[in-house]
């Protein structure tokens, strides 16, 4: 066995992970869906803010543009770009079945949970960083191309900053959700319907119920209970913002933990 | 070395893996030979911890795969579907399986050029022909530089130069005391490479002996001799405990007992022998032999006559 060259790597547990964390940010960073995915939702962001700046004002009146949560207003973008992030967030781990990488992924790490945990973690940090980013990006360009002072705030007024702020992390969080209904179903077409039918189904069919129902459920649905931390005005019937951002968490949490619970009880 | 015990695996209704014990010791290329859908790539997915056995367990160099940390260094293993992202470019794919087990970043450019893809490294691996995209395989399994090899059915879409590269390639592991596991459902394939093989149908084990154990005592393999004095030596053959058979042509057709031993008794006896061969079948006919009863998708004589309904 001479001619075998046995090289023994470092073998401490954090060292360990540091790889696979490298590894998950190689993959990540190496496929084009990655970029394209960020990008779109930047400019989503900004290309809504730019036009809702210039079209919106000139539709509301004085009254109604002294009264609008027009910080929300400037996040308007967020309604496509979070489906691009969310697909991202899906696509990260059902790429790896869909291509048969996976069986390569868990032959090099047959820790599964680790290689789960390192790849939420670099999806997570990218996409906090992305959101916040675009979410600043598009608060700015709105407020640059505002035509009057009517509907301009500044980061310094009440619940602004956390709202601006907050429209990155529910990006982010949603991506999460993403990628935990992506682990647990596996294939992109089924996960991305899951997650999209989780977002918009759920207040669609609140509508048909009876009203008492929509004001108790109402605020919990997904989607309604995200939204609250990148709002300024708190709405009638729905959670206050951290609240609200807490149960958003929950849903994602949910997920990962079915996830994480699953990967390793099940054939690759 | 990779160690079998008990091993089985079901999917639902179907019994893919049925209680197989086997073992591939180092420094030999083993062949894993059957037909399709006898459980060849099955087995290697539970030997990778992949799937999980229903029962049983294997082992490769003592430990179960799941419990090495950095398995890459342990064993490298090419898998029969493609299992990298074709978005990503061959160099980008082998760094990221590099970086998970902390596989130095030149080892990459190393193995690229071992497998004849250096020219190719950037580019997106989706665009591979399968031949590159086996090489690429190939690349992955030996990033680690790892004691036990793992093949599945590797030279699936080779052209003639890319077979003998392989078959060389194999040949040189081994030589360097590596064990060495290739699949394959074509016995010419093997005969060229293996050195031991191990053959199973439907998921049982059919048989595990080298290749010359493999090809001795089959119901194929038989000494055939001539001699004036054909009914005496038969006569005495039959007391040593062979089996004779008279053929129309005046020869004998001898089962049981090696040449060897024909040519001494004919000496001992001083009887003479006019020829005086052994003939073994064919691996080929001892696999089909072998493999009759278990080939999964067999055509039926006759299936494809046009019939009566």
């Amino acid at each position: 066995m001479a001619a075998i060259a046995t090289r023994q790597a470092d073998s401490r547990p954090l060292s360990h992970f540091a790889g696979i964390l490298r590894s998950e940010f190689c993959k990540f960073r190496s496929v084009r869906s990655t970029l394209w995915a960020l990008l779109a939702a930047v400019m989503f962001n900004v290309v809504v803010a730019v036009l809702l700046a210039i079209f919106l004002p000139r539709a509301l009146s004085a009254q109604q543009q002294a009264t609008i949560d027009s910080t929300r207003v400037s996040l308007g973008g967020m309604h496509l770009s979070q489906v691009a992030i969310g697909l991202l967030g899906v696509l990260v781990i059902t790429s790896e079945y869909s291509t048969g990488m996976i069986r390569a992924t868990l032959a090099a790490v047959p820790r599964r949970r680790l290689m789960l945990a390192a790849k939420m973690i670099v999806f997570a940090v990218a996409a906090v960083i992305t959101g916040i980013f675009m979410s600043f990006a598009a608060y700015f360009v709105f407020q640059a191309f505002l035509p009057g002072d009517a509907m301009r705030t500044s980061l310094s007024d009440p619940g602004v900053l956390r709202a601006v702020t907050g429209g990155g992390l529910y990006l982010a969080v949603l991506g999460l959700l993403g990628l935990g209904l992506g682990a647990i179903i596996r294939s992109s077409a089924g996960a991305v319907a899951a997650l999209f039918g989780l977002l918009f189904v759920p207040p669609l069919i609140l509508t048909l119920l009876p009203p008492s129902w929509q004001d108790t459920v109402g605020p919990y649905l997904p989607m309604e209970a995200g939204a609250t931390i990148f709002s300024v005005q708190q709405e009638p019937n729905t959670l206050a913002a951290w609240t609200g951002f807490g149960v958003f968490c929950l849903y994602a949490a949910t997920a990962l933990a079915v996830a994480f619970a699953l990967i390793n009880h099940r054939d690759a | 070395m990779i160690e079998a015990n008990g091993l089985s695996k079901r999917y639902g209704p179907t019994l893919a893996v049925d209680d197989l014990s086997f073992t591939v010791p180092p420094g030999l290329v083993t062949g894993f030979l059957g037909p399709n859908g006898a459980g060849k790539s099955t087995t290697m997915r539970l030997i990778l911890g992949l799937d999980a056995p229903t029962s049983g367990s294997v082992t490769v160099n003592g430990r179960p795969y799941a419990q090495y940390q950095r398995p890459l260094f342990e064993v490298g293993a090419l898998l029969e579907a493609k299992t990298f992202h074709g978005g990503r470019s061959a160099y980008n794919h082998l760094l990221c399986l590099a970086l998970s087990n902390g596989i130095r970043r030149e080892r990459v450019g190393k193995v690229l050029g071992l497998v004849g893809l250096a020219s190719v490294a950037r580019k997106r691996a989706g665009g591979f022909s399968l031949g590159m995209a086996q090489r690429l395989g190939i690349a992955a399994a030996l990033l680690g530089d790892p004691p036990v090899l793992m093949l599945d059915e590797p030279v699936n879409g080779l052209d003639p130069e890319g077979v003998r590269w392989i078959r060389t390639l194999l040949k040189s592991l081994a030589a360097e005391g590596r064990t060495v596991l290739v699949s394959s459902h074509l016995m010419s394939e093997m005969s060229m490479t293996a050195d031991r093989l191990i053959i199973i149908g439907r998921g049982r084990l059919i048989a595990q002996a080298s290749i010359a154990d493999f090809l001795d005592g089959g119901p194929g393999s038989f000494v055939r001799v001539r001699s004036p004095q054909g009914g005496e030596l038969a006569a005495l053959l039959q007391a040593q405990g062979a089996a004779v058979d008279c053929q129309p042509d005046g020869t004998l057709r001898v089962t049981g007992v090696t040449s060897d031993t024909v040519g001494e008794l004919a000496r001992a006896n001083e009887l003479t022998l006019l020829e005086l061969s052994a003939h073994q079948a064919s691996l080929e006919e001892r696999y089909m032999e072998l493999t009759r009863d278990s080939a999964d998708y067999q055509a039926a004589a006759g299936a494809l006559a046009p019939g009566r309904k």
